[in-house]
């Protein structure tokens, strides 16, 4: 039985989001069912109906795969359609895992999962060594800068635990992704199946020196995540009571997107561009000192400001990029493809915009990491870079500082689809 | 510059009133349903500290099976009443009444399926574009796929392999007329997470989530309350227990567990111990193994 955890030790529990990546019959699930069974996620019911499900299915073990299946087509094909979210937690940290699928048909899944991860586990399988698959997850990694990748050299029993294809799937990976920006990086040899590094150290690997799995993930330092020097506070929403009790209450809503703002503050306003001094922040009843990414809160101002959803405060001195026409790196989600000269809507922070695709500069090869200037095509799952032209000024940080004041959705305005994400360059 | 560390319940508590505040600011008519479950609660709660010092910008919206128990009912009311939130009722009984569905038959018959179609009926009705619900990831397999904004369309089905990506923050809600989106704030909670946040916030529960003693009679593995909604059969025998409920729903699907766990700090040491999922005492899910799809995918909460 796991210890129990008081309140108190509750209370005192970081978040931590990750994101699975492998390609099919790479053991993923396999190794998600080993988390949540060996950290005691799984309860007594889904255990059994897992046990009946093996049984049926001809199987002589336990088949943990079975714990992540979750629609029924899914089941009925032996595939995983979409992004599913799975909870555990160990005295340390609660976990968020983003279970994506594999098929290259469905790089839009990892890219959401990837979106809000922490950190990427990124399987390969130990017999096959680096596949296409593995080179377009850590491309992804990249590209949506989870800021720690793990990657878990899985069915090391099916190769004898052996040193060398470990260190030979390390040294191939090293070599395509020094192209990547990848500035956290690990390797772990593990066994989803028989539980090899991934809880419990393995007795088979005594070569192997580094943490489990589960210590890193319970290790790694996140709180250097969030971007903490500009700070960024996109208004969502406006509160004015205008009750007796509140008669010239005007409050602005939202959730930090980065850095910290204090009390007494001083701040410039976008789009206007006004100074006022930050006067307060509230949180329910309660009156804070200050707000840090990614709390939610709300800024009073010592000055009466027209300020609406789609505001963004800044401190005063730290400057914000600001203009109509961006460069992003998109990836395409739709199997209508990219329309030069098209026109399609885009949510950027709080704000609701539109938008005219003026170019594509290049096509990412995924294969091979190069940047194709000829091929002009976007479909489904491709990776580009493009110049958009926005109907208004877009305020913005590079994606490379800024997760959320980086990135943008774009959004087909006749079916109201999101066809595509875009990081500013 | 010091350390800033949030802690887990404060940094999901954040995500779901983010959630919150972008249902208000983009749909012109969401209503919030409310089951009177501590899910619902929780949500309700979130949802008042998002717009405090304001009211609730949207009602509440309970879809009543009329297999309550009465607990639930006086909750709600004292809940409306100490907080001014408008609360908007619908019956399934209404529902029955007007012929749009029928009453189940059968010693196991419920009124859970029922409730879709009052549902739906009552978004129609009240023009409403976004729903919010309690709905947690953790609960089930096939809400493990969710997103926190799912589009609903015009028949107010889900189509699990047409989700809409959801990146980072940024929520796409946009629709044509006609369809309605489920939003599920509390998407990331756990049922741990809610009950430890219950304590954290001292947040009022009803009282059957507590110990206490009733009239319970065993079918199929399950305690049920004795209540008259839920026919027992010849062989079956109530008998008083000490028991609680981990859910709350429908009287006639909600079973209950032994306990004699009175106060939060108990209940939580209660479920961090116990080996069964909460929804493993509700037979409406156990109906099949894809029970809880196929309710989702005709528009169920």
């Amino acid at each position: 039985m796991e210890q129990e955890i008081t309140s108190s030790a509750y209370l005192d529990m970081e978040l931590l989001r990750f994101t699975t990546a492998g390609s099919v019959d790479d053991g993923k699930s396999t190794l998600i069912g080993r988390l949540l069974y060996d950290s005691k996620a799984i309860f007594q019911d889904q255990l059994e109906a897992i046990e009946r499900a093996s049984i049926k299915k001809g199987e002589d073990s336990l088949d943990l795969a079975l714990l992540t299946d979750g629609l029924r087509a899914e089941r009925e094909q032996g595939i995983t359609i979409d992004v599913a979210y799975r909870y555990f937690h160990t005295p340390k940290r609660k976990f968020i895992i983003a279970d994506t699928p594999g098929h290259t048909q469905y790089t839009r899944n990892m890219v959401t999962g990837a979106s809000t991860a922490n950190a990427a586990v990124i399987l390969v399988d130990a017999r096959h060594g680096i596949v296409e698959q593995t080179i377009r997850h850590a491309y992804i990694a990249s590209l949506l800068r989870i800021p720690h990748v793990i990657v878990c050299v899985n069915k090391m029993d099916m190769v004898d635990y052996a040193q060398e294809s470990f260190e030979a799937i390390q040294r191939r990976f090293l070599e395509f992704s020094s192209f990547l920006d990848l500035y956290d990086l690990r390797f772990i040899p593990i066994s989803a199946l028989l539980g090899d590094n991934v809880v419990e150290r393995s007795k088979h690997m005594d070569w192997y020196q580094g943490p489990t799995l589960m210590y890193l993930l319970e290790n790694l330092y996140i709180s250097n995540d969030y971007n903490q020097l500009d700070a960024r506070f996109p208004v969502q929403y406006v509160i004015r009571p205008q009750s007796a009790e509140f008669p010239d209450y005007r409050g602005y809503a939202g959730r930090m997107a980065s850095g910290t703002f204090r009390v007494g503050d001083r701040v410039k306003v976008l789009p206007s561009g006004f100074s006022s001094v930050i006067k307060g922040i509230d949180f329910w009843t309660d009156s804070l000192d200050s707000i840090t990414a990614p709390q939610s809160g709300t800024i009073l101002l010592d000055d009466d400001l027209d300020i609406s959803r789609g505001g963004l405060i800044i401190p005063e001195e730290n400057g914000i990029k600001q203009g109509q026409e961006v460069d992003l790196m998109i990836c395409w989600f739709s199997e209508k493809p990219l329309v030069v000269g098209g026109k399609y809507a885009v949510k950027h922070t709080t704000n609701d915009l539109r938008c005219l695709i003026k170019e594509v500069k290049y096509k990412v090869n995924i294969n091979t990491l190069e940047k194709d200037y000829h091929e002009k095509s976007i479909g489904m799952n491709d990776i580009a870079c493009i110049t958009i032209k926005t109907t208004k000024p877009l305020f913005y940080d590079s994606y490379r500082q800024n997760r959320i004041t980086g990135s943008l959705i774009i959004i087909d305005e006749a079916t109201n689809v999101t066809v595509g994400a875009g990081m500013i360059v | 510059m010091s350390k800033f560390k949030l802690n887990h319940l404060r940094e999901l508590e954040s995500e779901s009133i983010y959630v919150i505040r972008e249902v208000v600011s983009q749909f012109e008519n969401p209503v919030m349903l409310f089951s009177g479950g501590k899910d619902s609660i929780v949500m309700f709660h979130l949802a008042r500290k998002a717009f405090y010092p304001a009211k609730v910008p949207f009602p509440l919206l309970h879809i009543d099976t009329g297999h309550n128990f009465p607990e639930t009912l006086e909750f709600r009311d004292w809940l409306v009443k100490e907080t001014g939130v408008q609360l908007i009722v619908r019956y399934v009984q209404d529902s029955i009444d007007r012929g749009r569905v029928a009453e189940e038959k059968g010693y196991n018959a419920s009124r859970n399926k029922l409730q879709t179609v009052t549902l739906l009926d009552a978004i129609e009705e009240l023009k409403v574009d976004c729903a919010m619900g309690g709905g947690r990831r953790d609960e089930e397999k096939a809400r493990a796929k969710e997103r926190f904004f799912s589009h609903r369309d015009e028949f107010g089905q889900w189509d699990p392999k047409n989700q809409r990506p959801e990146l980072w923050n940024l929520f796409n809600g946009r629709k044509n007329l006609g369809e309605h989106f489920r939003v599920f704030p509390i998407s990331n909670w756990t049922e741990m997470d809610v009950w430890q946040y219950v304590l954290m916030e001292q947040i009022a529960l009803p009282s059957l989530y507590f110990s206490h003693e009733r009239d319970v009679f065993m079918r199929d593995g399950v305690l049920y309350a004795k209540t008259p909604f839920l026919p027992m059969k010849d062989d079956e025998v109530a008998e008083k227990r000490i028991v609680r409920f981990r859910t709350i729903g429908d009287a006639t699907c909600t079973g209950a567990v032994e306990s004699a766990a009175s106060t939060l700090e108990e209940i939580i040491r209660e479920v961090a111990a116990t080996r069964t999922t909460e929804r493993g005492g509700r037979a409406d899910d156990k109906r099949s193994e894809a029970a809880m799809e196929d309710r989702k995918i005709e528009g169920y909460f």
